[in-house]
């Protein structure tokens, strides 16, 4: 992407709301948005590193719950519950890193699968704590100094700006020694070790700084639907965000962007062409031509097709 | 210097290497020969940290390396290549080069995330020396491939290169020649020699007799887990065990 480009696409972003025609495009901005910091904080972990998170709802929901809970029980305002939100996920995150270090693969898949049914387990039967299957309802809608963020326009914002950090914080990991670190994880472990990688380092670092990101998505989904219920550790979100990352292109850094635009506006718009049965047929079938004709993803194509190749590896100014 | 003692690895009942002791001299070119399965890149793997041996010390200027991980064991200094060609396929051979270069780089987390002025020159000063490292390896014309495009001998260059950047004091190369064909291979042999003259140790393994006899200082004979010879290449060649260990038994005896 051209440096234009990208400002013309930030400029886009900022003038949305002006655009579209009614509240329900503005929620779906927000859903796009909010999936957008899932699929980058995933993307991380099984773009760059290497390694596929199943159980990436769980540090979502755990953000959710942390967020509702401490706004709730402890009337902690807004701000302070979303830091928390993002400590705690990281903190999950790190104890999945340690646990999972010695493994790689599938059966990285397996611990965190199991991790996220065993934190969904919780919340399910921890009644006095989480109310349960019937979740929590009344989280307060954030606000910023005088101004409540009640507003679907002014929670865009707010979730664009979360959107932009966590770009950010993609970018400059990425494009640093950390990210050349983390993809030669990915390319060649032992290779990576001989040249002196710590692995345990940058394996556990890769999933706090993922896991604190979905944690920071979670805490904007429960204020901005200011409900929260067992139901956000469905495996549902966690396929959502893979399939974004994969669609969009794994390793890139618009990529899981591009994923999280597409198929959260997708469902959406089939909604309004076509009834329910059709709709997932044609999810699954769109789905599968996507898969067949890019398997790489729509961003490194795009790239070819520009001429312009994004790197797919992080390589500071060319 | 490298001090290896009473090196002993076993797998369950196979016993890779039995008690091998041997040293590698600061600023020399020491190689390793011996049969298939003489156990030389097992001792490779126990001294890199890749194998936890079953018995023994292995000593880098009196410091215990045994136990330590790959990792660490880099960043004292002691680095490998492996058998089996082992590039990161998926990226260019600058960024190749700048992985290796990772313990020269000094940004942690939290100065990545505030963007510090000083990790721009920082990554100024990387690009610059991996530019050096491929130039010296003679990859300056691929330096945007791919790994994974290169032909074979070219891949083998930028593992080199790799190694090279992890700024080594021993450098341990495991069969550089292999798969090679002669004119790379007087290549590879002339740039050992100059990363010799850098002051860098080197150790390597290699099957090809007239690369080994060619370069190196000293030569030890790896042979069923034991070193069964140690000298000059010269002194070498004549051993008669050494001999018997490459050719079989010799035919009074059979």
């Amino acid at each position: 992407m051209t440096r234009t480009g990208g400002w013309l696409l930030v400029a886009g972003a900022l003038a949305l709301p002006l655009w579209l025609p009614s509240p329900y495009h503005l929620h779906v901005a927000i859903m796009a948005g909010i999936f957008g910091v899932l699929a980058m904080s995933l993307n991380l972990l099984l773009g760059y590193t290497g390694q596929l998170s199943l159980g990436h709802a769980a540090f979502f929901g755990i953000g959710a719950y942390t967020s509702a809970l401490l706004t709730l029980k402890l009337d902690w305002s807004f701000w302070p519950a979303l830091a928390a939100a993002v400590a705690v996920a990281g903190a999950a995150g790190f104890v999945i890193g340690r646990l999972a270090l010695k493994l790689r693969g599938a059966y990285f898949v397996l611990v965190t699968i199991s991790f996220a049914g065993v934190i969904s387990l919780v919340s399910v039967n921890w009644i006095e704590l989480t109310n349960g299957p019937l979740g929590l309802p009344g989280v307060p809608a954030p606000e910023l100094g005088p101004w409540s963020l009640r507003t679907k326009t002014a929670y865009y914002y707010l979730v664009l700006a979360a959107v932009g950090l966590s770009y950010l914080v993609c970018r400059r990991l990425v494009r640093s020694r950390i990210g050349r670190a983390l993809v030669a994880l990915r390319e060649n472990e032992p290779l990576a070790e001989s040249v002196g990688v710590d692995v345990t380092h940058y394996l556990v670092l890769a999933a706090v700084v993922s896991a604190a990101m979905a944690g920071l998505g979670g805490s904007l989904y429960a204020h901005y639907t200011r409900f929260v219920s067992p139901e956000v550790f469905l495996f549902t979100y966690t396929v959502t965000m893979v399939i974004m990352v994969v669609a969009g292109g794994k390793g890139t850094l618009a990529g899981p962007l591009v994923g999280a635009v597409l198929f959260t506006a997708l469902p959406e718009a089939l909604r309004a062409a076509a009834s329910w049965q059709w709709q997932m047929l044609a999810y699954g079938v769109l789905l599968v031509l996507l898969v067949f004709f890019l398997p790489r993803g729509i961003v490194p194509r795009l790239g070819v097709a520009l001429r312009r190749p994004e790197p797919v590896t992080p390589t500071a100014r060319r | 210097m490298l001090a290896v003692r009473d090196l002993a690895v076993r797998f369950g009942g196979v016993t890779a290497l039995e008690s091998v002791s041997f040293d590698v001299r600061p600023r020399s070119i020491t190689s390793v020969i011996g049969p298939n399965g003489a156990g030389k890149t097992t001792a490779f793997n126990a001294i890199t940290g890749y194998l936890r041996p079953t018995g023994g010390r292995i000593t880098y200027d009196g410091v215990a390396l045994t136990g330590l991980r790959p990792s660490a064991i880099a960043r004292r200094g002691i680095v490998r290549t492996f058998q089996k060609t082992s590039v990161f396929p998926g990226l260019s051979v600058e960024d190749n080069v700048l992985t290796g270069l990772h313990l020269r780089g000094t940004a942690g987390v939290l100065a990545v995330l505030a963007g510090r002025r000083r990790l721009v020159a920082e990554e100024r000063a990387l690009s610059a020396e991996a530019a050096t490292i491929i130039d010296f390896v003679g990859l300056d014309h691929r330096r945007r491939e791919a790994a994974s495009a290169l032909p074979y001998g070219e891949q083998r260059l930028v593992e080199l290169a790799v190694a090279l950047a992890a700024s080594p004091r021993v450098l341990l190369l495991d069969e550089p020649g292999a798969g090679m064909t002669g004119s790379e291979k007087t290549v590879v042999s002339g740039l050992i020699r100059r990363v010799r003259e850098q002051g860098v140790t080197v150790l390597l393994v290699e099957h090809d007799m007239r690369m080994v006899m060619g370069i190196s200082d000293t030569v030890i004979v790896l042979n069923g887990g034991r070193v069964i010879a140690e000298g000059a290449p010269a002194a070498i060649q004549a051993h008669p065990d050494v001999i018997r260990a490459y050719l079989g038994a010799s035919a009074d005896s059979s």
